[in-house]
């Protein structure tokens, strides 16, 4: 039970996006299709498990003082790793995200959740909560992805749902992803209120 | 287990190994994914040059020479033969007046310099906008298509400019940007001295066999 807690209070209830506002360089950068929001929410997530199952497990070791330095070069390790397998294996995703695939080492959320909760947790805990974080961070790039591609140019995940000429051009350039993301968190608040 | 006090020689020790193992990792991870990197890359071009010229038969990467334009971009031609004959050249091309930067495309030109079709390899325009040439100028409305259009005897500007191509709509720039692309890479073929793949190969290939 409380593990699923850690899940559902990284998934939900403390969402990253949606709660918490952090990672919004990604969250507002690459969220002009829904398949680009999914990708980069993926990735970020398997940077955040191994960032914090490593970060659990060596936290007895490292010193205080050199604790910032020590986790951002295995979480810098760790988005290498992802970086090059992406370029390898599905070379197309990469061009799409390209430059923001490295900057998931600078993305607030997962050093954030190192210091605040893998550092101070056993392993079992913050892998969860890395899974938890991870995959509410993909949902809420996917969902904001999805509106701004439908309302941009009329597709879901590629798939054309009416023509792109009825498109609103705003949606997929970068004010449209603040007015999504502001309107997406005062429905969230909405739901959240009344659950 | 009791936290690791922080002296100098922990601090120096622990980032002293963190690093290490990270490096190690790293060079590991390098060596497994070089070759589907290169594999991948290889691919992409390959995907690119039969779009833009098809129906060859020989190897047009292992044929690649390089150009330098006027303005002193490195081009990479490829020649595409078909049973030895010349059918075409893919030229990667590319330009600095993008919208955000350099544009490059895969445009592929008849041996008298008609355009067969294009492909846009890398750019960093706005999307939405500027990044719907890769289809823009292959679809056949107005005066949109660039295809089967000549660079010298077609005015190939946009119509903003006097030319007679219709730029996408709201993104000038980028449009201007990638008929510019295509102008380096057909000026390029044209005033190249060794434009003659065929004739300058099969003169090396007999230098070769000669000595």
């Amino acid at each position: 039970m409380n593990q699923w807690n850690n899940f559902s209070k990284g998934f939900f209830k403390e969402n990253a996006v949606f709660t918490l506002l952090l990672g919004m360089c990604p969250t507002l950068g690459v969220t002009s299709s829904a398949i680009n929001g999914l990708g980069m929410g993926l990735a970020t997530t398997f940077v955040l498990v191994m960032s914090n199952l490593v970060v659990a497990l060596i936290k007895d070791f490292i010193p205080d003082k050199v604790r910032i330095p020590s986790f951002i070069v295995v979480i810098a390790t760790f988005v290498t790793i992802v970086e090059m397998t992406m370029q390898a294996y599905v070379p197309a995703l990469f061009d799409a995200l390209g430059l923001f695939i490295p900057l998931i080492v600078v993305n607030c959320l997962v050093l954030g959740r190192a210091e605040a909760f893998a550092s101070k947790n056993a392993l079992g805990s913050s892998i969860v909560d890395g899974i938890g974080m991870g995959l509410g961070f993909a949902m809420a790039l996917t969902m904001l992805g999805a509106i701004r591609e439908l309302l941009g140019s009329g597709k879901m995940f590629g798939a054309v749902i009416f023509p792109e000429d009825y498109g609103m051009l705003v949606f997929v350039l970068a004010p449209g992803a603040f007015i999504a993301l502001g309107y997406l968190i005062a429905f969230i608040n909405r739901v959240k209120k009344e659950a | 287990m009791a936290k690791t006090e922080s002296t100098l020689k922990n601090m120096v020790l622990t980032l002293l190994v963190i690093t290490a193992i990270a490096g190690t990792s790293l060079g590991f991870m390098h060596k497994l994914t070089k070759e589907p990197i290169a594999a991948a890359k290889l691919a992409k071009q390959q995907t690119a040059i039969s779009e833009v010229v098809p129906g060859y038969t020989n190897n047009p990467g292992e044929e690649m020479y390089e150009a330098t334009s006027k303005e002193g971009f490195q081009l990479k031609i490829f020649p595409a033969k078909k049973d030895g004959e010349l059918i075409g050249v893919a030229i990667e091309t590319m330009t600095n007046k993008g919208f955000s930067g350099e544009v490059k495309i895969m445009v592929g030109l008849k041996p008298d310099g008609t355009i067969i079709n294009y492909k846009v390899l890398e750019h960093k325009e706005t999307p939405g906008l500027g990044t719907k040439m890769d289809l823009w100028f292959k679809t056949d409305k107005k005066n949109q298509s660039i295809l089967a259009k000549h660079p010298k005897n077609n005015n190939l500007t946009v119509s903003k400019d006097g030319g007679e191509v219709d730029a996408i709509t709201a993104a000038t720039i980028s449009s201007r940007a990638f008929l510019d692309a295509v102008r380096v890479a057909y000026e390029t073929y044209q005033d190249n001295p060794a434009n003659q793949p065929v004739a300058s190969e099969a003169a090396t290939t007999e230098e070769g066999g000669a000595q």
